[in-house]
């Protein structure tokens, strides 16, 4: 927050200033501010009911913030009705229009601009072609896949120019392999039109491979805003830790505290962190250890510069290219591990296997909050 | 109904005839006492068309015919226009200052018995011209009062359809670049088209067969076909009677008919576009 902070010094394209929209006495979003740069593709990403959808239809115009001000380059869009913003939305369902062909569904905006009849018949060629469902312009939306649909409300939604692209839950009305492929298209289109693109998500995955920033949002606020790794790698939270991917949490109070390095104390024993906290002594912390950082063997560490615990394999489970498996540490805690299956010959673990359990000082985070 | 198997069981299918017997067999009476050669209606007297015939030159039936059509048409039309604004203000509007009233008073006339509303209406007019000359008992008090009911009707058809629309629509269309009045007509318009027919097509009906508030309200020289009916019907039984019956219920019949008949096509035909868009999706 304080490095978006630090930022306003420049114009930014899209600028959320203290924004807060209450019905009746809960904040659905309280006082949330942020910088959008031009050609970024931004999600909010939070479960259901965290304000990110509050969020973008105030962006949008379909609700009027209770306090701050929205502006695009520069200029405030309050009191704008969604009909004069610059923007377009797609919406979870897409909301075509059933009665209209593809093609009229994707000339509307341009109709309602009044441009001439030849342009907007050039502009919609090129916005099929895009999508590629030129040979489906005489379709009604019902003769459509879901992921056609998808395209057609993505094309209707580009074909106006937009400055800013609103996509609510781009994915959500697709099945889970379409999904995977569809997220690579629908970025590769969004960067080549080069528009500003603000999604709501609540699939973490669809936010890190599409975003070039993240803003995880809980009850009504943004918790950590920054790029996929830096949340995932770095989370500033038990929160955000705990939401974006799985993550092992140990409970426990701070020991050692140097510029470059601590130490914490849990029950299950004394974990070397390669980062200072500047924190108190005897303060409480969790450290945060991803299941995919954690090593397994099943002879005694020789190398004493990592973190090393004794463990029992409880269960696993084999994924194909890799294996999660349940190890119980000394003191009854299970944790998860993830072992990749760079090579086709792999040791596995089976249930009652007694081994070592290892990560390296690097591969920690330590949380306050 | 429906036994283990999913086959009907010899008890169910024994209370079914039984119903469609009891419903049915007495129009089928009537029907074929249409055709009956005999003055008397309980008399089988030989085959004939003459009724019809006689029908046919009956001009106050055709006169009462005349002014039921032109009256459930006005009526069915103004009911749509108001149920349709009332509706609209219902499902659109959450807040606004008496709307548990409104909301009441929108479908009051549903459940108030048709012999109050007739009778309160009567009062009122009667009031009305002696206060300021206007208006005659006549085909506008009639077609006030059938819209009152039918509007009510209109207005419940007409909000279930609101409900279940997708919002987002609208909102698209807003989005979009249109201005709340083309949202309107552009979309919400096309979008309700079906409710709004099925509201026309039922007020109209509602005003066709009314009898009770139409009996309040007609004045002299202003008498629909239900109340003419109902007027013979008392003077005694005659076959002619039966002739109308006949012609009314073959008008319905078809026009159900024709109508099932298209619904059905058109939802197979969806069904199938449907499936061929994800099979060569």
């Amino acid at each position: 927050m304080a490095a978006n902070l630090a930022t306003t010094a420049h114009k930014s394209f899209v600028r959320i200033d203290r924004l807060t929209k209450r019905f009746g006495d809960v904040a659905a979003v309280d006082n949330v501010s942020l910088d959008i740069e031009q050609g970024e593709i931004f999600a909010l990403l939070g479960s259901s009911g965290c304000g990110k959808s509050t969020l973008l239809r105030m962006l949008a115009g379909f609700e009027t913030p209770s306090e701050g001000n929205i502006s695009l380059e520069g200029e405030s869009v309050i009191g704008m009705p969604p009909h004069q913003r610059p923007m377009n939305m797609m919406f979870q369902s897409y909301a075509l229009f059933p009665h209209l062909t593809v093609w009229e569904n994707i000339a509307f905006g341009l109709k309602r601009d009044g441009m001439p009849r030849a342009q907007i018949a050039a502009r919609v060629e090129e916005m099929l072609n895009m999508v590629q469902l030129k040979r489906y312009a005489k379709r009604k939306p019902h003769q459509l896949s879901g992921g056609q649909q998808q395209r057609v409300a993505l094309a209707r939604c580009l074909a106006k120019q937009p400055k800013l692209l609103l996509l609510d839950e781009p994915l959500g009305a697709l099945d889970r392999k379409l999904r995977e492929q569809t997220q690579f298209e629908l970025v590769s289109i969004i960067k080549s039109v080069g528009v500003t693109c603000v999604l709501v998500t609540h699939d973490q995955e669809e936010a890190m491979t599409m975003a070039d920033r993240i803003a995880v949002m809980s009850e009504g606020r943004f918790i950590q805003v920054g790029k996929p790794h830096e949340i995932y790698e770095t989370p500033n939270s038990r929160f955000v830790a705990d939401f974006i991917g799985k993550v092992n949490l140990f409970d426990g109070v701070l020991a050692i505290d140097e510029p470059d390095h601590c130490a914490i104390d849990t029950p299950e024993g004394r974990f070397y962190v390669a980062h200072g906290i500047t924190g108190t002594i005897g303060m409480d912390v969790s450290v945060a250890l991803r299941p995919e950082k954690i090593g397994l063997q099943t002879e005694a560490p020789t190398d004493t510069s990592s973190n090393a615990f004794r463990g029992t394999v409880v269960d696993s489970g084999y994924y194909g290219s890799f294996s999660v498996y349940r190890v119980e540490l000394a003191g009854g805690r299970k944790i998860q591990v993830a072992i990749t299956h760079a090579e086709r010959h792999v040791e596995l673990y089976r249930r009652g296997d007694a081994l070592w359990v290892t990560c390296s000082a690097q591969s920690l985070v330590v949380l306050i909050s | 109904m429906e036994a283990a198997g999913g086959r009907v069981s010899n008890f169910g299918r024994f209370w079914l005839i039984a119903g469609y017997a009891f419903l049915y067999i007495p129009i089928l009476t009537l029907i074929i006492y249409s055709f009956n050669d005999s003055k008397m209606v309980t008399l089988w007297g030989g085959f004939t068309f003459k009724w019809y015939g006689v029908l046919a030159e009956d001009k106050e039936v055709l006169d009462a015919l005349a002014l039921s059509l032109k009256l459930a048409f006005t009526t069915a039309t103004s009911s749509v226009v108001l149920g349709m604004l009332g509706a609209f203000a219902m499902v659109r509007y959450q807040k606004f200052f008496g709307r548990t009233m409104f909301s009441a008073h929108l479908t009051a006339p549903l459940v108030v018995p048709e012999v109050i509303t007739g009778l309160s209406l009567l009062l009122f007019f009667v009031m009305l011209q002696r206060a300021i000359g206007w208006p005659e008992r006549g085909m506008f008090t009639i077609w006030a009062g059938h819209t009152s009911v039918g509007m009510a009707y209109a207005a419940v058809v007409i909000q279930s359809r609101l409900l279940e629309m997708d919002k987002s629509l609208e909102e698209a269309a807003q989005d979009l670049g249109c201005k709340p009045f083309q949202v309107f007509y552009l979309i919400t318009l096309p979008m309700i088209g079906q409710a709004l027919a099925s509201a026309w097509l039922l007020t109209f009906t509602v005003s066709l067969d009314d009898v009770v508030a139409t009996a309040f309200l007609s004045g002299p020289g202003s008498t629909t076909l239900p109340v003419l009916i109902l007027s013979r019907a008392k003077l005694g039984l005659n076959p002619t009677i039966n002739a109308i019956a006949t012609i009314t219920v073959a008008v319905v019949a078809v026009g159900v008919m024709a109508g099932s008949l298209w619904m059905y096509k058109q939802e197979k035909r969806r069904a199938a576009e449907q499936a061929a868009a994800y099979r060569d999706g």
